[in-house]
């Protein structure tokens, strides 16, 4: 296809031209950026997290009386085990993903200093079962751990630990962390295991780097474990909560208890996030649309008005196809440039999001991507304008309107 | 004149019906988003006290040690320790001052067979009611010797009298909360300022339906409530936050102008200066922040907010840039008619003003449709999960703005099409006929 005579052409209709660049360029910025965060989002609300998410099922208790709750907590937990279809039950101090955060620094040396926020959960007997935690190296906590571990302040009087997989590699590259000693505050603990990935309290309060940083402690029955892990195959799950609400709310009548699922859990706290995500796709393909029916408009706006002269190409011997192919060259000499300009300013907008919000560096891919989808986008909305253009009858040419 | 290019505009709008409607769809769908988008960040980012809060001052002080600072971008703590809120209550130094921290109260009802709840409380000193002008439908506040003296008194708020009590005068009844019974001494009429700035980096929400109950701190304290956030900087024992090295206080002041506030500053300053001899602090450092700069630093807004109003606002400019290509289109497809026009004696003037009419009309059109998108949108955002969610109405400012916006943008979209018609010479296009 000659190029030349295109180009000529647009030189002629600059401001359309123009105005069609733009339109492109902003979309493709646009474009990119916004199905960045989509990923972004998505992502975040796939997070994965090595507990039985499907299986668990959680009752919170606040307000029980703390002098009771050593001799109550085992009572608790025994009501519970009761119901039809629990395989396991325990106590913790919180969930990942519950919005109530402890979160403490670790050291692997008595002096140094904590760059990550790292999620704290105590796990009562049994803990390990009902959340179903996946042990990759060393042991769980022995029934003596589970009894002889208190809380001093927010700090475990335990001596040992399990850690995740991924503070295991961080703290200790090349290394077993097993038999290692971890250091806050004058206190240390031994890692007697290594378990799978599990989701620090508030993944976004601890940052990329302490997205899965969590350690367990052993805890024996004390107030402050207020959550009731119950473990049971998925589709019990809505009777359980239902039953163990009464069971537990006719033992402990002056406490507030409720319960949920532990993916209703999940769901809510990415409520928001996938909310953002949602009205971002919404406006890609709004966009999207809007782009399209203005690159409909001008270029048929063009072919009306170069009726005559696409009449004499015809009459002079080009086929239909020569036309189509003119004005898709067309548009795709426009689109070329205006994801060209588009990228340029993707890019940009990348940079400044990175600098005022909590946005990371955009990979590459993302702006051939975006090009690519405009480029297609911009075939597809000319398609109808060329082809009424080809259907310009050879004729038009010997008329004089 | 006008009346004519109306008459005109009209017409033109109804012989093109499809471009016609992509332009007002266009520019209604811009609109509509940003206006969504802007009523939200408005909500969120306006005024909570207007009448106050020029007035209302935060202080920070630094207790961190040197080498274990409160944050590695050197920001100001937060929050403050017992003692040195305390030390500023007794100083008062400010017209008022109040510290306060947010618990979780457990509120059990007196009647048989009502089950007990937790709502949102807040542990504060006497200044707070009137430092803050909350607004009482009975009673009023406790006193400062009502602080000092620890008394069991307690201030509800309207809708957990309505809950408790039916919404009588229920001054002078007793309230249980956390196993302790407090008097209460006033009932609060409808009050939340959002955000709830008195309550941020204290826990809980920073938007919504206002807190329940208002303990004196000290009593709350001795009755075994805990404050929803401290941060240690030290090993510290969370049942004796008094003493411990832990902020957990949040305080304000009250100051009537810029000349207290300077002399609050230098006060803030040599307290600290002092602190710093006796050893307390490492740092001299100290920061007053007035209400809306302390609500702007501490970034209320959610970064998602921000960024759906940027992307609104960049999806508006392409919806722009698309009606100035379709009114282009539109008006170089009517060069004869223009043509015409001029050769019976228009001047460039009045074919200028022809096609500013028409761009106004596509703009005024797009306004209603924008205003519709925009309440379909709202609808949408009172449905989310976010706690200000309920709070998205559109309102009479938002409204004229709409309409502000609406035919700017139209106008501006129509200029390069008017300009450039309005330059056509009238001979060729008459001889092209």
């Amino acid at each position: 296809m000659e190029i030349r005579p295109i180009l000529a052409s647009l030189r002629k209709h600059r401001i359309p031209a123009v105005l069609i660049v733009l339109e492109i360029a902003l979309a493709c910025a646009v474009l990119c950026n916004a199905v960045f965060m989509i990923g972004q989002r998505v992502a975040d609300i796939h997070m994965r997290n090595a507990i039985d998410e499907r299986g668990i099922s959680v009752l919170t208790l606040n307000g029980a009386d703390p002098a009771r709750a050593a001799a109550d907590i085992p009572r608790n937990l025994a009501a519970l085990h009761g119901i039809a279809g629990v395989k396991a039950v325990a106590t913790t101090t919180g969930m990942p993903l519950d919005t109530d955060a402890a979160v403490t620094g670790f050291t692997i040396t008595p002096e140094g200093k904590s760059s990550v926020n790292t999620a704290e959960y105590f796990i009562g007997s049994d803990g390990e079962q009902a959340l179903g935690l996946r042990l990759l190296q060393g042991r769980y906590f022995n029934a003596d751990e589970y009894a002889d571990s208190g809380l001093d302040g927010f700090k475990s009087t335990a001596h040992v630990m399990l850690v995740t997989e991924s503070d295991a590699r961080r703290l200790w590259p090349g290394q077993s962390a097993l038999g290692k000693r971890l250091y806050s505050d004058n206190a240390s603990w031994t890692v007697i295991g290594v378990v799978a990935d599990v989701l620090a309290q508030e993944p976004a309060f601890s940052g990329g780097g302490g997205r899965y940083s969590s350690v367990f402690f052993p805890l024996r029955p004390q107030v402050e474990l207020s959550n009731y892990v119950l473990r049971s195959a998925p589709q019990d799950r809505e009777r359980i909560v239902r039953e163990a609400v009464q069971v537990l709310g006719k033992l402990e009548p002056a406490a507030v208890v409720e319960g949920k699922t532990y993916e209703a859990m999940r769901a809510e706290y990415f409520a928001d996030t996938s909310s953002m995500a949602w009205m971002l796709v919404l406006v890609c393909v709004v966009m999207l649309a809007v782009t399209a029916f203005g690159i409909v408009g001008l270029t048929s706006f063009w072919v009306q008005q170069r009726q005559r002269q696409i009449g004499i190409r015809r009459a002079i011997g080009a086929t239909r196809g020569h036309i189509l192919g003119y004005f898709r060259t067309e548009n795709f000499l426009l689109s070329t440039a205006g994801v060209l300009v588009g990228m340029g300013l993707a890019f940009g907008i990348n940079l400044y999001l990175m600098m005022h919000y909590e946005v990371s560096r955009m990979p590459w891919y993302y702006l051939p991507g975006g090009a690519i989808a405009l480029w297609l986008l911009g075939q597809f909305a000319v398609l109808g304008p060329a082809l009424r253009a080809a259907a310009v009858p050879p004729v038009v040419a010997t008329r004089s309107g | 004149m006008f009346g004519y290019y109306l008459d005109l505009a009209l017409r033109s709008l109804k012989r093109n019906k499809v471009l016609t409607t992509l332009m007002v769809l266009s520019l209604a769908l811009g609109i509509g988003a940003s206006i969504t988008t802007l009523t939200v960040f408005r909500l969120l980012s306006g005024d909570p006290l207007p009448q106050k809060s020029a007035q209302l001052f935060y202080p920070q002080l630094d207790p961190y040690p040197k080498d274990q600072p409160f944050s590695r971008s050197d920001k100001m703590p937060w929050l403050m320790t017992y003692a040195d809120a305390m030390n500023l209550m007794h100083a008062r130094k400010a017209t008022r001052q109040a510290a306060m921290a947010m618990t979780q109260a457990k509120v059990t009802p007196s009647t048989a067979g009502q089950k007990p709840f937790f709502s949102d409380g807040v542990m504060t000193t006497a200044d707070f009611f009137a430092m803050f002008d909350a607004p009482f439908r009975y009673g009023g506040g406790w006193s400062a010797a009502d602080d000092d003296n620890r008394m069991p008194v307690a201030v509800i708020a309207g809708f957990l009298n309505d809950k408790l009590f039916g919404g009588t005068d229920s001054v002078g009844r007793s309230i249980r909360i956390n196993e302790h019974d407090f008097r209460i001494v006033g009932v609060l009429d409808h009050w939340a300022p959002q955000p709830r700035f008195y309550g941020l980096r204290l826990g809980g929400h920073d938007y919504g339906t206002g807190d329940a109950v208002f303990m004196p701190l000290q009593t709350a304290r001795a009755d075994g409530m805990t404050p929803q956030v401290t941060l240690s900087f030290g090993s510290s024992d969370s049942t004796k936050l008094e003493t411990a090295p832990s902020i957990w206080l949040g305080v304000w002041v009250q100051l009537s102008g810029a000349a207290d506030a300077a002399a609050y500053r230098t006060f803030l300053g040599n307290y600290a200066a002092q602190q710093v001899t006796l050893g307390r602090f490492q740092r001299p450092r100290v920061s007053l922040s007035g209400l809306m700069q302390w609500l702007a630093d501490q970034r209320v807004v959610p970064d998602d907010v921000r960024l759906q109003t940027g992307l609104a606002f960049g999806f508006l400019l392409i919806c722009v840039v698309n009606t100035v290509g379709l009114l282009l289109a539109k008006c170089l497809r009517r060069s004869r008619e223009i043509g015409v026009r001029r050769a019976l004696g228009a001047s460039r003037g009045a074919i200028f003003a022809q096609f500013m009419v028409e761009a106004a009309i596509v703009g005024l059109a797009g306004g209603v449709l924008g205003l519709g998108f925009a309440e379909l949108g709202l609808l949408g955002i009172r449905h989310q999960p976010a706690e200000y969610a309920s709070l998205a109405h559109l309102d009479i400012g938002m409204f004229l703005f709409t309409f502000v916006v609406a035919v700017l943008a139209s106008l501006i979209a129509g200029l390069l099409p008017a300009w450039r018609a309005s330059l056509l010479a009238p001979a060729p296009q008459l001889k092209a006929a």
